[in-house]
C-alpha cells in the first residue's frame, strides 16, 4: 500500500460522501413513497433513469443543464403523478405485494420504451462547461462536478425538510405517515396527498439521475443496478425514515468508495454485506420503527 | 394478499374436481408427458419444463407461503453454476452434479433465507433482491471458476446413462423425457409437501400469521424451512438448465432472472399446483413469437405482467379453476 497517504484517504471520503448523495435522493424518494403509500416502488430506478435521458433529449433540442435540472423533475414527476393515478391507484386496498408487482411490470416497459426511442447503447453526458475541472478542498484537488451534487443534493434536503416540516401539507404528510386512518376522518383528501407524494418521489429520482449523468454516462439498464443499491441503503437506515436515508446512503457511499480504493474487486460485495451486519444486529435498520412492516 | 388467495379447494368442490385434485401429480405428468408430441418446438419444450419447475419452486414460497422473493435467480443460477462447475472442472457424473446443484440451491436459500426472514413484511422482497445482487457479484468475480461476465462454457453431457441404458442426450426428445422425469419427481415432492400437516401449516401462516403463531407453530422456522425447499426445486431447475444449455450465462443469476419466475408465476396463476407450468409455456411461447418481429418482445412482456396484475390477479390457470368451481 504504497502512496496511502491520510490526504488519498480524505479525497476518497469526499468521493463517497458525492457518490452517497445519489444514493441518499434515490432512497428518500423511496422512503417517501413507502411512508406514505406503503408502495414499494420497483420502477423507482427506471424512473432514475428516465431523469437522465430526459435531460438528454433536452439538452439535445437546445437546452442546457440549468433549464434541465428544473425541467426534468417536473416531467419525470408528472408521469409519476399519471402513473399513480391511472394504474397503482386501484391496486390499493389489493394486498401490499400489488402495487410492488406492478411497478415491477412498469419498470420492464419503460426500460424498453427509452430503448426504442434512444436505442439499446448508452450515450456520454457532457459536465456542464462551468462545472469542469477541480479545486482545492485542502486534501487535494476534487472535482467540481461532485462537489456540485453534493451541494445540490444538501439544497434539495433542507428544501424538502422546510416543506415537510414548516408547511400545512408536510404536516399532513407526516401525519399520514404515522396513521393514514385518522388523516382521513379528519377530512383530508389522502388520495390526493398520496398522488403528490409519489409525484415528488419520481421527480426526485429523476433529478438523481440527472445529477449521476454526467459521472457515469447514460444506458438503459443504469436504473437497475443502482435499485439494489437504494434498498440497501433503505433497509440499512430503516425504510419510511428520512434522516435514516440520508445517514445510510452517505455511508454506503463512503464504504463503496473506501473498499474500492483498499480492495477494488470487493467494493460491489461490501454494501450487500453492510446490509446483512445490520440485518444482523438491528433488523428494523438505524432509524426504522420495529413491526411497522408489519 | 391473505384472504384472496382462496385455499385450493376450499369452496364446495364438484366430484370432478376433487378427482383431478386428488390425481393433480398423474394428470400434470400426463400433460408434460404428451406435451412434446404436439409442441413442433423441442428445444422450447425443455426450456418450459426447466423454467416451470424454477416457477413452481418459487412458488411454493410466494403461493402458499405468501412471502414475494425478488431473489431467487440466486437460487437458480447456483444451482446451474455449481452442476456445471461439478462437470467441467472435477469431471462429477451427471447425476452427482445435479444432486449438487440441488443442493446449492438449498444452501444459498438458507443464507438468504436466515437474514431476510429476520425482517418482515415488504422488506423481504427488498432484502432478498439486494442479497441475490451480491451473490451475482460474488459468482461473477470467481472468473477461474465460473468463466465471469463469458458465463461457465462446456457443461456437456453427451450419454446418459440410466439403469444399465445408454441414452442420448443430444437428441431433444429423449432429452426432454429425462428432465421431464425430474419434474415429474419434483411435482410428487411437491404433492407431498403440500399434503402433508407442514403443508397446512405453509398455508395457515399465509393466510394468517397470528393465529398460526398462536396455534404453537414456530413461524420464523416454517418461513426458513420453506424457503430451503424452495431453493431445492430451484437449485435442481437451475442444475437441467446446465445441462440443457452446455453452458451457463452469467444472466442466469441477474435479477431480471428473479423477475422470471415472478411473472411466470403469476401469469399462470400463484398457489396453484400447475400454475408455474401453464406461466413458463406462456411466457416463453410470448417471448419466442413476439421476438420473430421485433426485438423488443420486453414491452409486450411487461404489459401482458400489468394487465395480469390490474385484471387477473389470480393469474390465468387460477382463473380457469375459479370457474370451474363457480
Amino acid at each position: 500500500m504504497a502512496g496511502l497517504t491520510l490526504d488519498l484517504i480524505g479525497m476518497q471520503l469526499f468521493a463517497g460522501v458525492a457518490l452517497g448523495a445519489v444514493y441518499v435522493l434515490l432512497a428518500i424518494g423511496l422512503s417517501l413513497i413507502f411512508g406514505m403509500l406503503t408502495v414499494v416502488n420497483f420502477a423507482h430506478g427506471a424512473f432514475y433513469m428516465l431523469g437522465a435521458y430526459v435531460g438528454l433529449w433536452l439538452m439535445a433540442h437546445g437546452g442546457n443543464f440549468w433549464l434541465c435540472l428544473v425541467l426534468v423533475p417536473l416531467v419525470v414527476g408528472g408521469i409519476g403523478l399519471a402513473v399513480e393515478r391511472v394504474l397503482i391507484r386501484p391496486l390499493y386496498g389489493r394486498g401490499i405485494d400489488y402495487p410492488l408487482l406492478l411497478t415491477f411490470g412498469l419498470s420492464y416497459i419503460i426500460v424498453e420504451l427509452v430503448r426504442i426511442t434512444f436505442g439499446k447503447s448508452g450515450f456520454p453526458f457532457d459536465t456542464p462547461e462551468l462545472l469542469q475541472g477541480a479545486v482545492d478542498i485542502g486534501v487535494g484537488y476534487f472535482p467540481l462536478y461532485r462537489l456540485f451534487v453534493i451541494g445540490a443534493t444538501a439544497v434539495i434536503l433542507f428544501g424538502l425538510w422546510l416543506f415537510l416540516e414548516r408547511t400545512s401539507f408536510g404536516l399532513i404528510i407526516r401525519a399520514g405517515a404515522r396513521d393514514p386512518l385518522i388523516v382521513r376522518v379528519l377530512g383530508v383528501n389522502v388520495a390526493q396527498v398520496w398522488l403528490i407524494v409519489f409525484g415528488m418521489g419520481t421527480a426526485i429520482a429523476a433529478f438523481a439521475g440527472l445529477l449521476a449523468a454526467p459521472l457515469q454516462g447514460v444506458i438503459p439498464e443504469m436504473g437497475g443496478t443502482i435499485l439494489a443499491e437504494a434498498f440497501v441503503v433503505t433497509v440499512v437506515g430503516g425504510m419510511g425514515s428520512l434522516l435514516g436515508a440520508v445517514l445510510a446512503g452517505i455511508l454506503v457511499g463512503v464504504v463503496v468508495s473506501m473498499t474500492s480504493l483498499f480492495a477494488p474487486e470487493m467494493a460491489k460485495v461490501a454494501i450487500f454485506a453492510l446490509m446483512a451486519l445490520v440485518l444482523l444486529i438491528r433488523p428494523q435498520g438505524f432509524f426504522g420503527r420495529a413491526g411497522l412492516m408489519s | 394478499m391473505a384472504n384472496d388467495l382462496a385455499f385450493e379447494s376450499s369452496r364446495q368442490p364438484s366430484p370432478l374436481l376433487e378427482w383431478a385434485t386428488r390425481h393433480r401429480v398423474a394428470l400434470a405428468s400426463l400433460f408434460l408427458l404428451v406435451f412434446p408430441l404436439v409442441m413442433p418446438f423441442k428445444a422450447l419444450a425443455i426450456m418450459i419444463l426447466i423454467y416451470g419447475l424454477y416457477a413452481l419452486g418459487f412458488n411454493l414460497l410466494f403461493g402458499y407461503l405468501g412471502l414475494l422473493s425478488f431473489g431467487h435467480s440466486a437460487l437458480f443460477g447456483a444451482g446451474a453454476y455449481l452442476c456445471g462447475i461439478a462437470i467441467v472442472h472435477f469431471g462429477w457424473p451427471w447425476y452427482l452434479a445435479i444432486g449438487l446443484g440441488l443442493v446449492a440451491g438449498m444452501a444459498v436459500a438458507l443464507v438468504i433465507g436466515a437474514l431476510a426472514i429476520r425482517t418482515r413484511g415488504i422488506y423481504f422482497a427488498m432484502v432478498t433482491m439486494a442479497l441475490s445482487q451480491c451473490v451475482y457479484y460474488l459468482f461473477y468475480q470467481a472468473v477461474d471458476l465460473t468463466g465471469g461476465e463469458n458465463g461457465l462454457r462446456g457443461v456437456n453431457l453427451k450419454l446418459v446413462n440410466i439403469a444399465g441404458f445408454e441414452v442420448d442426450f443430444l437428441n431433444p426428445l429423449s432429452r426432454y423425457y429425462i428432465v421431464c422425469g425430474f419434474v415429474i419427481a419434483a411435482l410428487w415432492v411437491l404433492s407431498r409437501i403440500l399434503a402433508s400437516p407442514f403443508g397446512a401449516v405453509i398455508e395457515a401462516v399465509r393466510e394468517n400469521e397470528a393465529r398460526a403463531r398462536a396455534s404453537g407453530y414456530d413461524v420464523t422456522l416454517v418461513r426458513l424451512l420453506t424457503f430451503v425447499l424452495s431453493g431445492a426445486f430451484c437449485g435442481l431447475a437451475g442444475a437441467l438448465l446446465a445441462l440443457h444449455l452446455s453452458t451457463v450465462p452469467i444472466e442466469t443469476m441477474h435479477y431480471e432472472t428473479s423477475g422470471l419466475a415472478v411473472m411466470m408465476c403469476l401469469l399462470g396463476g400463484m398457489g396453484t399446483f400447475f400454475g408455474p407450468f401453464i406461466g413458463a409455456a406462456i411466457f416463453l411461447l410470448l417471448e419466442n413469437l413476439v421476438s420473430v418481429w421485433t426485438s423488443h418482445w420486453q414491452l409486450f412482456v411487461g404489459l401482458a405482467f400489468m394487465a395480469c396484475v390490474l385484471f387477473f390477479p389470480r393469474g390465468i390457470w387460477g382463473t380457469v379453476m375459479d370457474r370451474m368451481r363457480a
